[in-house]
């Protein structure tokens, strides 16, 4: 493929070459690389496409991938739109550095392949690496399928520059699921996406003819309102995150929800909330019960960080039961997710009837009898039967 | 929506199969596909597993494929090792790379069993035992979920160019031999 | 040449079953050769002349030289064919798993 088409073109990729196809789109100046497992195909795609000339930029080896997001800081600090990519341990690795770039609001684009954290170690997929990052200042999306990771590294770069945001963004995909799956993906072309993202003039750059200091230090008297600032840019981003997606959707033609997507919630008398692919699972769950006359509805979370308490708030009052499926568990607690859709929904004047599922830990597959399985829980809980609020879901014994 | 498993060792190309299968039916026709390999540790020789779904709407389903309606082997060792026959739907077809004639496999009534020897096309043609092109050739004539144009199309799109023509080659007798059988 | 015995590894069948944490007794073979091989090296007794070249190439260390004569541990060995490759006497064949003499 050339990059000087003029139309979208349709290609068969894996997520990772997805991601690797949108982020060649995106023109960064800057690409730090460290590889990791199932991120690596992205990395090396770029390296591909950097060695053929399909692609200008600095395309630094570093040594860590604490190092692949100091190269990245470095970089957004002198002007230079920037990329990196991790997963799990490496992006565990890095989690001081993706305070610094938060703090410091620069608005760099990293793709994270979700993959479960040692010991035990394991390469496959869960969300674990990701959600134990969420207090970093990041903002987090969550994806999926190929087309919706290409169009959202575009959408990233969009967000993360815009004024009065300045924030970096995470792109996640469900490791191997989504990395290594190859589907139809619609690549667009060259101009449209330079039309829709225009070349970088970083606001927080290094700048010879206007000299400032960077990433200082905050003292006790002023530390708390540059935190309170960066709170503030993480709660604008919710309706920029909406007007970027309708207007890629405008141009594009794939407008993929905004922060939350619903499918066939209006009359349901209960929901499921997911992150990432098993999201496709289950509307098909939702047709086949639907079948059977069931009114069972999903809420596909896309945007972790900033979170959609709002939506929560307000859901609440329109369905009998919620349920959520954790791709990851806060040993001692609950999931995050679960965690989170809970309190927002939280009030004195009661909630809907709540289940926590952890399901899908380090590449353990969500069976659609699994996800119906829930489904039914959540039926059974409407009904007044008694559930317990955290299950386990897909176990290999029952106790 | 149809799901085919593909069932190689480590090394035969099977999940290329898979993929070039997903490439034909999506990107040359005006259908959605999924391609996906057996998550885990490979090695040449151990057994490895490829998937392809094909669908006319966009494939949501992110889960593993336990119900297929083709299941194609590459190598026939594997059937001592695997039970090559799990979740073959009721009607479905399972294409053996063999000498042996389909009566051979005492498989019981659920499904059809199609034999083809692969392995002596790719000999003569491809001059290596690589029978995953050679095997799509033949499940496309026995199922008809892609066209054999689409099928060429994939390999002029998905394979080095030195081994285009030689590889569709040996797709067309797969496919000229299954059809005259049919 | 002290060698891990196969032991039948009794899987955990329920949670109490399960060890401290990712952890297991050491020296054990759950799986013979970890189902890995495809070929195996037969060594030739009356080509081999001990210049021990195998014994000290093979990377999982399968060979014993111990009673005089080299023996292949075939609960260890994977087939790599290093042995076969380097032995300077063309004293070992690699033959197709399940076609051997033994």
């Amino acid at each position: 493929m050339t990059s000087g088409n003029k139309v979208s073109k349709r290609e068969f990729l894996n997520g990772d070459e997805a991601v690797a196809y949108g982020v060649r789109l995106c023109r960064p100046n800057v690409v730090s690389v460290y590889p990791i497992t199932p991120q690596t195909i992205v990395v090396e795609k770029i390296s591909e496409f950097v060695a053929n000339k399909l692609m200008d930029c600095e395309y630094i080896h570093v040594e860590s991938e604490h190092s692949a997001m100091a190269a990245a800081m470095g970089a957004s600090m002198v002007g230079a739109r920037a990329f990196t990519a991790t997963s799990s341990q490496g992006l565990a690795y890095m989690h001081e550095m993706l305070h610094y770039v938060s703090g410091s609001r620069f608005p760099i684009v990293m793709m994270n392949a979700n993959r479960t954290l040692a010991a035990p170690w394991n390469i496959f997929g869960d969300q674990r690496d990701s959600m134990a990052q969420r207090d970093t200042g990041w903002i987090q999306v969550y994806v999926e399928n190929g087309q919706e990771a290409l169009d959202m590294i575009i959408q990233a770069y969009r967000l993360a520059e815009h004024e009065g945001i300045y924030l970096p963004v995470m792109v996640n995909l469900d490791g191997f699921v989504n990395t290594h799956t190859y589907e139809l993906v619609s690549v667009p072309s060259q101009k449209e996406v330079d039309e829709f993202l225009p070349a970088f003039v970083s606001k927080n750059a290094v700048d010879f003819n206007n000299p400032r200091s960077y990433c200082m230090s905050a003292s006790t008297e002023w530390n708390m309102e540059f935190r309170q600032q960066q709170h503030e840019a993480m709660m604008k981003s919710k309706k920029v995150i909406e007007s970027i997606d309708r207007e890629f959707g405008d141009k594009f033609g794939r407008y993929h929800g905004g922060m939350v997507k619903e499918y066939k919630c209006d009359d349901a008398e209960v929901v499921m909330v997911t992150t990432g692919s098993v999201s496709g699972t289950s509307r098909l769950v939702v047709d086949s019960m639907r079948e059977k006359g069931l009114k069972v509805g999903l809420v596909k979370l896309r945007f972790f960080r900033p979170f959609p308490a709002e939506y929560f708030r307000e859901l609440k009052s329109r369905v009998k039961a919620v349920g959520v499926i954790d791709r990851n568990l806060s040993f001692g607690y609950e999931g995050a997710v679960g965690s989170e859709v809970k309190s927002a929904m939280y009030d004195s004047c009661g909630s809907p009837k709540f289940i926590d599922f952890i399901a899908g830990i380090a590449g353990r597959d969500i069976k659609k009898d699994d996800i119906e399985l829930m489904y039914n829980k959540l039926l059974n809980l409407s009904r007044g039967q008694e559930e317990a609020e955290l299950q386990f879901i897909g176990m290999r014994w029952q106790e | 929506m149809i799901e085919v498993r593909w069932h190689a060792r480590g090394g035969q190309g099977g999940f290329t199969a898979a993929k070039l299968l997903g490439l034909a039916a999506s990107v040359f026709e005006d259908n959605y596909a999924q391609a996906f390999p057996s998550f885990g540790p490979e090695r040449r020789g151990a057994p490895v597993l490829g998937f392809t779904r094909i669908d006319d709407k966009p494939i949501d389903d992110h889960s593993q494929v336990y119900a297929c309606d083709y299941v194609v082997v590459l190598d026939e060792t594997l059937m001592e090792v695997v039970n090559v026959t799990s979740g073959l739907k009721d009607g479905g077809i399972l294409l053996i790379n063999t000498e042996s004639a389909p009566e051979s496999f005492k498989l019981g009534d659920n499904f059809k069993v199609v034999t083809l020897n692969a392995t002596d096309i790719a000999l003569k043609v491809l001059k290596a035992p690589i029978t995953n092109t050679t095997m799509m050739g033949a499940l496309a004539a026995a199922s008809g979920i892609v066209g054999i144009e689409s099928v060429l199309s994939a390999i002029d799109a998905g394979m080095p160019e030195n081994l285009r023509e030689k590889n569709k080659k040996a797709v067309m007798i797969a496919y000229d031999a299954i059809r005259g059988v049919k | 040449m002290s060698k891990p015995q196969i032991v039948k590894y009794k899987m955990p069948e329920c949670k109490k079953d399960m060890p401290l944490g990712p952890s297991s007794e050491a020296g054990v073979i759950i799986e013979p050769n970890a189902g890995w091989r495809v070929m195996k090296p037969i060594i030739d007794n009356s080509k081999c002349v001990m210049c021990l070249r195998c014994w000290l190439l093979c990377p999982d260390g399968v060979i014993d030289r111990e009673k005089g004569i080299l023996e292949i541990d075939y609960n260890f060995c994977k087939g790599c064919g290093i042995c076969s490759r380097e032995c300077p006497q063309k004293a070992i064949t690699m033959v197709k798993e399940g076609k051997q003499y033994d």
